[in-house]
């Protein structure tokens, strides 16, 4: 991925003059290609973990890329095809082309990456199409990836359509240097606390919140405890003898 | 500043067990729950009928450390706002400095009252990402149900002996805890530990049955079939325990959707959602059991609803112990060998310790089995990259993990959709507009864990 400024969205470039076949079915959630590659969040270097190479020893300076996995194209399989097609519809009737940035299909779940800022329409849509019908937020869960430039922050929301028995997953990233996305809260409203408690561990600023504030840490702690550059902190323990260091100095395999 | 002037002003109410200070927002009065005496005389000067009243975190009432801040006028609630904080441990901060087997040893003690949710939604989530969810033994499946339903009874058991105990039924309390108790002794004998059992691990549980649990099992459904029906007798048609419960904490479905509520309170609106019956995990789909709703969307329904959820649990329990007796020799973790705990623990003369059996197979007879148990302890096993979210229903709603993965043999994040947290954000609108008393009742109907809420 490429480094982008802070606030800048990425542009969403087909590459091409749109002709008929934009139109077909399986066309309609716009996807850039880039989106279909997966994304290395970060390089891995160390003595553990690499696969491929025939250096099994470890000392050969091992490096591996660390991917997450990459945009799925169509057809999806299941009941995520049809969900497609009527969030497409309803994302071109709502005016929101462009909103959704790229889908992931692992592990029999559904993510989509939404721009953040149209994520509260796309949360409007979702929750009151009848079609859709999200009428349930499990929250927003916050993940930080220092190294993934320009998109550091993550934040993940599960939705659940209890009327269609259907989960879903947003995920919309914010660069941490401009740390800002729109709260759901005014169509989530469970997702008050839920917003606090991400603000509080990873920073992220939940604009239009009716009140962020701090809620598992104290008002006044410094820095936000879940963001990966933040240290676990811990004492070396003695005993019988030994000295046991804390566990973020202790050798990882990782 | 001038707040020391001001307390040196106010000794006239030199209570040492309600001392009374000035400050901006009005007079601060300190009650340990001594003397009020100086309380009300001194409100009264006031003359005043708006008082706010911080509660907890330190309160036997508040269900957990709890800090309620209640705006009042004379008895009536008009705004209630929750403080939450003071059980934070950074459970989740921690799980991702230790494998993704230890991790099962952190998230464990979260909900205290129901760890075999936290752990199985932990490790379904890992499962997913692991892509071995359909290779999970027959018999790992079986007793994870079986585990989590005594657990869901002695969850339930204390929400009611609590419940009961914030509005002054200590019969309740008493015979609460008296129950629970038979469900922890089934815990320590099935998996050594009465909480905190880190029991059930990716791959399947930690450790088979030990000899002679069904009979333990059985004895303890006949012994909660005699014991269920006091519970019926003593509250359900209790005029008291109405009069408290009945139409207090009202939150209706509409209410229930926008604040995210599940479990209980949401059947208690009338909508059948459980998660065990909608969206089966473990194998819920084989067994007979019914969802429990009610029709009244208070505190009476969902004492109800828990009191008969207590009975369908029995009901699984019986079919599961039914099925285990059938699976005697059943492996209880994934064949495969990269990703089973390779561990084995045995009663031994001196306690539970390392299998004598296990033992002698690594030193003397397999260096691969050496080798991967080495591997296996030390370094653990990696996960694919991905993220995977598998919820469960939790005695108190849906209990979630995010389980995220960078490919390492660590989790990169953790996070837990509680629903203690989610439900408590409901105080407010359950409690404005009512009197102090039924704060209490509607804080207890939610039955939230602090620490599932602070994590």
């Amino acid at each position: 991925m490429s480094p982008k400024e802070p606030g800048e969205f990425p542009e969403v470039t087909p590459g091409s003059e749109p002709d008929a076949t934009d139109n077909l079915p399986e066309n309609t959630l716009p996807v850039n290609p880039d989106a279909l590659q997966p994304e290395v969040i970060r390089v891995r270097q160390g003595m553990f973990g690499t696969t491929g190479s025939g250096d099994t020893s470890g000392y050969g300076g091992l490096v591996r890329p660390v991917t997450m996995p990459g945009g799925t194209p169509r057809p999806y399989g299941g009941w995520f095809d049809e969900f497609a097609d009527d969030f497409g519809t309803g994302l071109a009737e709502a005016g929101l082309p462009h909103a959704v940035e790229k889908v992931v299909v692992h592990r029999g779940e559904i993510t989509l990456f939404i721009r953040r800022a149209d994520l509260l329409e796309v949360a409007k849509l979702l929750r009151d199409d009848p079609k859709l019908r999200f009428e349930f937020c499990s929250g927003v869960s916050g993940v930080h990836y220092p190294e993934d430039a320009g998109r550091e922050l993550h934040a993940v929301y599960h939705l659940l359509s209890m009327t269609h028995n259907r989960r879903i997953r947003l995920e919309v990233t914010c660069p941490d240097g401009d740390p800002h996305i729109p709260s759901v809260v005014p169509v989530y409203p469970t997702n008050d606390w839920h917003e606090r408690e991400t603000y509080d561990f990873f920073g992220i600023i939940f604009d239009g919140h009716p009140a962020l504030t701090r809620i598992e840490m104290p008002d006044d702690w410094p820095g936000h405890p879940q963001r990966k550059d933040y240290p676990l902190g811990g004492i070396p323990v003695e005993y019988k003898g030994a000295t046991i260091p804390p566990p973020d100095t202790r050798r990882a395999y990782n | 500043m001038t707040t020391t002037e001001n307390t040196t002003r106010n000794r006239e109410y030199d209570d040492p067990y309600a001392p009374s200070s000035h400050t901006d927002e009005g007079r601060v009065f300190t009650v340990t729950g001594q003397d009020w005496d100086s309380v009300v005389t001194g409100v009264a000067e006031e003359a005043e009928e708006r008082v706010v009243v911080n509660m907890g975190p330190q309160h036997p009432s508040t269900h957990g450390v709890l800090r309620l801040i209640l705006e009042l006028e004379g008895e009536t609630v008009t705004e209630a706002r929750c403080g939450i904080g003071y059980l934070h441990t950074g459970i989740e901060k921690n799980m991702e400095f230790r494998s993704w087997t230890q991790g099962v040893t952190f998230c464990t003690r979260m909900d205290y009252l129901s760890p075999f949710y936290n752990e199985a939604t932990y490790c379904l989530g890992v499962e997913r990402l692991l892509g071995i969810e359909d290779e999970i033994p027959e018999k790992a499946q079986v007793m994870r149900v079986l585990l989590m339903e005594i657990n869901r009874i002695s969850s339930h058991l204390v929400a009611i002996a609590t419940g009961g105990m914030e509005i002054g039924a200590l019969t309740v309390m008493t015979i609460g805890f008296r129950e629970r108790e038979l469900c922890l002794d089934l815990f320590e004998l099935i998996t050594g530990l009465r909480m905190n059992h880190a029991f059930i691990r990716p791959g399947g549980v930690a450790q088979d049955m030990p000899p002679g649990a069904l009979d333990q099992i059985r004895d303890f459904i006949a012994l909660m079939k005699k014991r269920l029906p006091e519970y019926a007798a003593l509250c359900n048609a209790n005029p008291i325990f109405k009069a408290r419960l009945q139409d207090v904490g009202v939150l209706d479905l509409a209410g229930c959707m926008a604040l995210g509520l599940t479990g209980p309170v949401l059947r208690s609106t009338g909508y059948p959602w459980d998660l065990r019956k909608t969206q089966p995990y473990s194998g819920y789909q084989d067994y007979d059991f019914d969802v429990v709703t009610w029709d009244t969307a208070d505190s009476y329904g969902r004492f109800r609803i828990r009191l008969a959820e207590m009975w369908e649990s029995l009901r699984i329990i019986e079919q599961a112990t039914d099925r285990l007796a059938g699976l005697e020799g059943a492996p209880v973790m994934i064949g495969d060998k990269k990703i089973a705990w390779p561990s084995q623990l045995a009663i031994g003369s001196d306690g539970m310790g390392n299998s004598l059996d296990h033992i002698r197979h690594i030193m003397g007879e397999s260096m691969e089995a050496l080798i991967h148990h080495f591997k296996l302890v030390t370094e653990g096993f990696r996960v694919p990259a991905g993220q995977a979210y598998v919820p469960v229903e939790s005695p108190r709603g849906e209990l979630g993990a995010h389980v995220v993965s960078d490919g390492g043999t660590r989790p990169y994040r953790a996070h837990f959709r509680d629903p203690s947290f989610t439900n408590l954000q409901a105080t407010s609108v359950m409690a404005e507009g009512g009197m102090v008393a039924d704060v209490i009742v509607a804080i207890a109907s939610i039955d939230p864990v602090m620490g599932g809420v602070d994590r």
